[in-house]
């Protein structure tokens, strides 16, 4: 395959903002009309009350509470992958940062709106904020669910930051070629770049920070997320490893929806030349290493609880693992473990189609991992008596596949809106893995004379 | 096209680029007249190299003990202003404390960040700057701004000479 000219790629990753194909356009209506019917179940569910919904005592905790733990922690998939990456300045990591950047974006918006759709009363969920009020009912700081507010927030604004920040100069490439009302709207995104050596230095600057700052940040919103639960007398709940179990877990379904967006991209904006078979194998091995861990951690937490022999906690215990909940549980550890490792594992498997298979497997795990983290231990707290069960409505089944729906619509707009790829640090930066990227090798510019 | 007095040059790679800047020098143009804009870092040649000193690190350290400070007393001033009964436990509790101070720390300075590099790269300026749009389109521009009357001339031989495919000038 023929090296590309910078001019050659920006054109190339320019061609998916323009016109959309009537696939396009089915597919974004459709997803449009999964959200609009999510939509009209929460309203439903607000005009009608919180009962619609499956969650009754003694579990309050259900599919809303599962879809934001899924979320947040799918949102790792971006940030914090392409910080890590950026400072360890992996070569590779170009045509990969922005898809993965997006994902965090979005799944982060989309999983803050949980709690206020579990709310019984959304309107009052500016309760949860922490301002000051004379009727004296300033939230609780030792609750981590005030925790959460702050760690959110402040990743969303790392992550926002992280995506928009180099978002800038390929913002100046489209405003320069676009005419009227889009000319006017790409000029204002990008901000009066012209592309000085001042600004090229800053912005690096700016990166850096942004990258040193944000991988903290990544790691203690799923920390904090996981104390939601490690904080509460709850059994099989009240662990000490649950932080960094919640973390891996993140990181793991994270890097599992980059590779599914990925792949999407790669055909449908035909970004063959772009997204290569080495972006997948990477991207696999860190799969395969954080499925060895999740493994690790599923092990660790089940043989401690095993070895407490406490009564509450074994009764959580055998319920998932022989009990009603063990088809799940097994189902979780096969799409978590079992599907992924060799495919992975065996360099052969370990193809896009591959990747992509394994992928879906640990997203479907994952999510099946938060729903039993949440629900056996609360259907079965302590005393008998209290046990109970949960089913969830067509109102809370409509809302979880009205996010995912979200989630696709939002990332299909993104992508006809901004290059998916960032142009710049493609052209700027060497393609060191040579049998794959030889095609990718930006060409130096044809100067006769130098 | 701004109305800055300017003279540039439109150079089709970093090396004729590199090569007109030096000649720019060369024909005694003080550094901070020289323009220079391009649609990649170039990172490697020594015509981007001007002007790297930067405080953002430490104005991101700044930013941080700030955010930290206000997260440090929103949490203490809220556990005193609001005392809840705590079970002889401390009443400004320790981590949750610290987990509040932490976040707003983070807070406090990726805003600053932000902020520094809206200003120091000169982002959302009103002021007309010299700009061409053949930038986006792979060409380097070098070039003096305010040029002395009487210099305009050896300003654009000396681009022309170095490599560049046009010279335009503004007023």
């Amino acid at each position: 395959m023929a090296a590309k000219t910078p001019e050659q790629i920006t054109e190339d990753l320019l061609r998916p903002l323009g016109n959309a194909s009537g696939k396009y356009w089915t597919a974004l209506a459709f997803f449009a009309g999964v959200v609009v019917s999510a939509l009209c179940a929460f309203a439903w569910q607000v005009y009608a009350g919180i009962g619609v919904a499956g969650i009754r005592r003694p579990v309050f905790w259900g599919f809303y509470i599962t879809n934001f733990v899924f979320w947040i922690g799918l949102s790792h998939a971006g940030t914090l992958i392409s910080a890590i990456l950026r400072l360890a300045n992996a070569t590779w990591r170009r045509p990969v940062t922005r898809c993965a950047e997006v994902i965090t974006v979005f799944a982060l918006s989309i999983g803050a709106t949980f709690p206020i759709i579990h709310l019984g009363r959304p309107w009052l969920a500016f309760w949860l904020f922490p301002y000051p009020s004379e009727r004296g009912i300033w939230p609780n700081i030792r609750s981590p669910l005030l925790w959460d507010f702050f760690a959110i927030n402040t990743y969303l604004l790392g992550s926002v930051t992280f995506l928009v920040l180099p978002m800038i100069p390929d913002m100046a490439l489209i405003r320069d070629r676009a005419t009227g009302l889009r000319k006017k709207i790409y000029g204002i995104v990008a901000l009066g770049w012209r592309g000085t050596p001042k600004q090229w230095h800053r912005l690096e600057s700016a990166m850096q920070i942004m990258a040193v700052a944000v991988i903290p940040v990544a790691v203690s919103v799923h920390s904090i997320v996981s104390w939601d639960f490690a904080m509460a007398p709850v059994p099989a709940w009240h662990s000490t490893i649950f932080a960094p179990y919640f973390v891996c877990g993140a990181i793991f379904s994270g890097i599992a929806a980059l590779i599914i967006a990925m792949a999407l991209l790669r055909k449908f904006l035909h970004l063959e030349e772009y997204l290569l078979r080495m972006h997948f194998e990477n991207l696999g091995k860190l799969l395969l290493v954080m499925s060895l861990l999740w493994f690790y951690f599923v092990f660790a937490e089940r043989l401690t609880v095993w070895y407490g022999n406490d009564p509450s906690e074994m009764t959580v215990f055998w319920v998932t693992q022989t009990g009603s909940f063990s088809p799940l549980f097994w189902l979780m550890v096969v799409c978590n473990f079992v599907i992924p490792f060799p495919i992975l594992a065996i360099k052969k498997l370990r193809t896009i189609a591959g990747c992509v298979i394994a992928s879906i497997g640990v997203v479907i795990g994952m999510w099946l991992e938060r729903y039993l983290i949440i629900v056996p231990s609360l259907s079965h707290k302590y005393l008998p008596y209290s046990f109970g069960s949960y089913r969830p409505t067509w109102v809370e089944i409509t809302i979880t596949c009205g996010t995912f729906a979200a989630m696709a619509l939002l990332y299909m707009l993104f992508a006809k809106t901004v290059p998916i790829i960032s142009i710049w640090e493609l052209k700027s930066g060497p393609q060191t893995q040579s049998d794959h990227a030889t095609a990718l090798q930006p060409v130096p510019h044809a100067e006769g004379a130098d | 096209m701004a109305s800055v007095n300017s003279i540039y040059g439109l150079f089709p790679g970093p090396d004729s680029a590199d090569r007109g800047v030096r000649a720019l020098r060369a024909a005694g143009v003080a550094q901070e007249k020289i323009l220079v804009m391009a649609s990649e870092p170039f990172e490697e040649y020594s015509f981007t190299q001007a002007e790297h000193k930067t405080l953002m690190p430490w104005l991101a350290v700044a930013g941080g003990i700030a955010g930290g400070t206000c997260g440090y007393l929103l949490a203490r001033l809220t556990q005193v202003a609001y005392p809840i009964a705590v079970g002889n436990m401390p009443r400004v509790s320790p981590f949750p404390t610290a987990i509040v101070t932490y976040e707003l720390t983070m807070f406090g300075a990726v805003i600053t960040t932000v902020i520094t590099l809206i200003i120091t790269a000169r982002l959302l300026r009103k002021r007309p700057a010299p700009y061409d749009e053949a930038v986006s389109h792979g060409k380097i521009l070098i070039g003096v701004v305010d040029p002395a009357e009487n210099s305009r001339d050896a300003v654009e031989s000396s681009l022309r000479q170095a490599g560049a495919e046009q010279i335009k000038s503004t007023s």
